[in-house]
């Protein structure tokens, strides 16, 4: 029986030899088999992120880093340092003093890669009338921008990933690209995230972020100190969000918000060691959590020093 | 029987020696202030030390209209009805002055801040109030209040905020 039909318009196939064909060739066809693109074949079979020990993740770092010499045309470094054992960060934010001036909103952008076209921030900051009922978030004001900050009878207030105890964030992730780490942040491997954007809706805070195009940032403008789960650059289709800055705060530095905020608004540490800022605020001021009725238990602590 | 009694009684006036010098010590411990890891504080460039030109100058301590430094005496606004030599030491330029006579140098203008502003102090100290920059787990770089506030009119300047994040509707 004669299969393929030869005719003056083309070839035809019959539907079971086109099946077949597809099933063998058409798959591999579309897969890169030359030598040079064995790095492709590394991330396709790379590992999770936690099932890999020490040395496959300097396998992945050092690929990774080839990789963003070859496409920035500068050395980036990945980090992979681990949480410090005792260590459970908590960050706090004096909404008395808050400005409103997006000091922290930039500072980020510039330390975590973030794409600037289109434009991506992981803080925002929001105004609120005072007096208002305004624990209501959508009748807040993003887009504000007046002369000069702060403005008689508004506040302000920045929201951003609230790191919590118990995220709803990373239940919803099908592929558990997204997790806790023993330190308390919420991290993603941008390798395993498959772009489903399920744990955006699953987040109360609007605190994640997704990559519509591939991140839109010059070469000369990247951060070459990155963390593996924290800023390193980003691909097309993957969800980012704010890691409190874990290639700063593993190795013992403030956030990059914390260091840029004019008014001093915002606070870091320890929640273990009771010697930290974030402790002294937990106990001497009268804090609150956003959207705490969600049982989402966040480290993230707004709070008013003043005038209570 | 007696000499038993005596080298008891010196026992126990030794281990009260012991104790009251023990807690004197700590006592030393807690008086001497911590001191502050804070950059220099922001002088006009060239002003400093105030003793160039102030020195074997006549002090006159009543206010009056100032030949020099007007413009602060204009902007006070501090405390109401203050003066220089409410913080500035008339004897010696280069210091400031406590409430007490104590005299502070201008790195540890703190201390004179927190006469006043003494539950701001103290949170200051614990790291709450103020800009920290640094280590969350080690030195931390701490600001004087003079840093943030100009101690002649000490109310924080309203700035200019950064663009507004670009609309959803607006990304092309």
């Amino acid at each position: 029986m004669r299969k393929i039909v030869k005719k003056k318009d083309g070839i035809h196939l019959d539907r079971r030899s086109f099946l077949k064909g597809a099933a063998l060739g058409l798959a591999g066809a579309a897969l890169p088999v030359k030598s040079a693109d064995a790095s492709f074949w590394e991330a396709f079979f790379q590992k999770h992120f936690k099932e890999m020990n020490d040395d496959e993740i300097k396998q992945v770092i050092s690929r990774l880093e080839h990789e963003y010499e070859e496409k920035y045309k500068k050395t980036i470094t990945v980090g992979n340092e681990k949480a410090i054992p005792g260590v459970l960060f908590g960050y706090g934010l004096d909404l008395s003093r808050c400005i409103g001036c997006r000091r922290c909103e930039y500072a980020c952008v510039d330390e975590n890669n973030q794409s600037k076209d289109p434009q991506i921030h992981w803080i925002s900051v929001l105004r609120f009338k005072k007096g208002e009922k305004w624990v209501d978030l959508e009748d807040s004001e993003k887009y504000y921008n007046p002369e000069l900050v702060p403005e008689q009878d508004y506040f302000y207030m920045p929201v951003q990933c609230q790191q919590c105890e118990n995220p709803p964030c990373v239940r919803a992730c099908p592929t558990q690209a997204t997790w806790k780490e023993p330190d308390g942040i919420v991290v993603v491997d941008y390798n395993w995230c498959i772009g489903c954007r399920y744990c955006m809706a699953a987040c109360p805070y609007g605190a994640r972020h997704f990559n519509w195009t591939e991140p839109g940032r010059k070469s000369e403008e990247i951060n070459s100190q990155t963390h593996y789960l924290g800023n390193r650059p980003r691909y097309k289709g993957v969800v980012e969000k704010c890691t409190f800055c874990i290639q700063r705060t593993r190795n013992g530095r403030y956030p990059a918000c914390v260091e840029a905020c004019p008014v001093g608004a915002r606070k870091f540490g320890n929640m273990l060691d009771p010697n930290s800022e974030i402790r002294y605020a937990i106990e001497h001021k009268r804090v609150f959590r956003l959207k705490e009725d969600l049982n989402t238990y966040p480290k993230f602590y707004y709070f008013f020093a003043y005038g209570v | 029987m007696e000499e038993k009694n005596v080298s008891r009684l010196l026992c126990l006036t030794a281990c009260m020696f012991l104790v009251l010098f023990s807690a004197r010590l700590h006592a030393q411990e807690q008086d001497i202030p911590k001191k502050f890891f804070v950059p220099p504080p922001p002088f006009t460039p060239g002003i400093f030390p105030c003793s160039q030109c102030h020195q074997g100058m006549p002090v006159n301590k009543h206010p009056r209209k100032l030949e020099m430094h007007q413009e602060i005496a204009d902007s006070l606004k501090h405390m109401p009805g203050g003066w220089c030599f409410d913080c500035h030491n008339p004897d010696n330029r280069d210091k400031l002055r406590l409430a007490n006579g104590k005299l502070v140098s201008f790195e540890e203008s703190y201390i004179l801040c927190g006469q006043c502003h003494g539950i701001i102090l103290r949170e200051w100290k614990a790291g709450l109030h103020g800009k920290r920059t640094g280590m969350w787990n080690g030195e931390k770089q701490y600001r004087l209040c003079v840093h943030c506030h100009w101690p002649h009119n000490p109310r924080f300047k309203p700035i200019k905020p950064l663009p507004p994040p670009v609309r959803p509707t607006d990304i092309k």
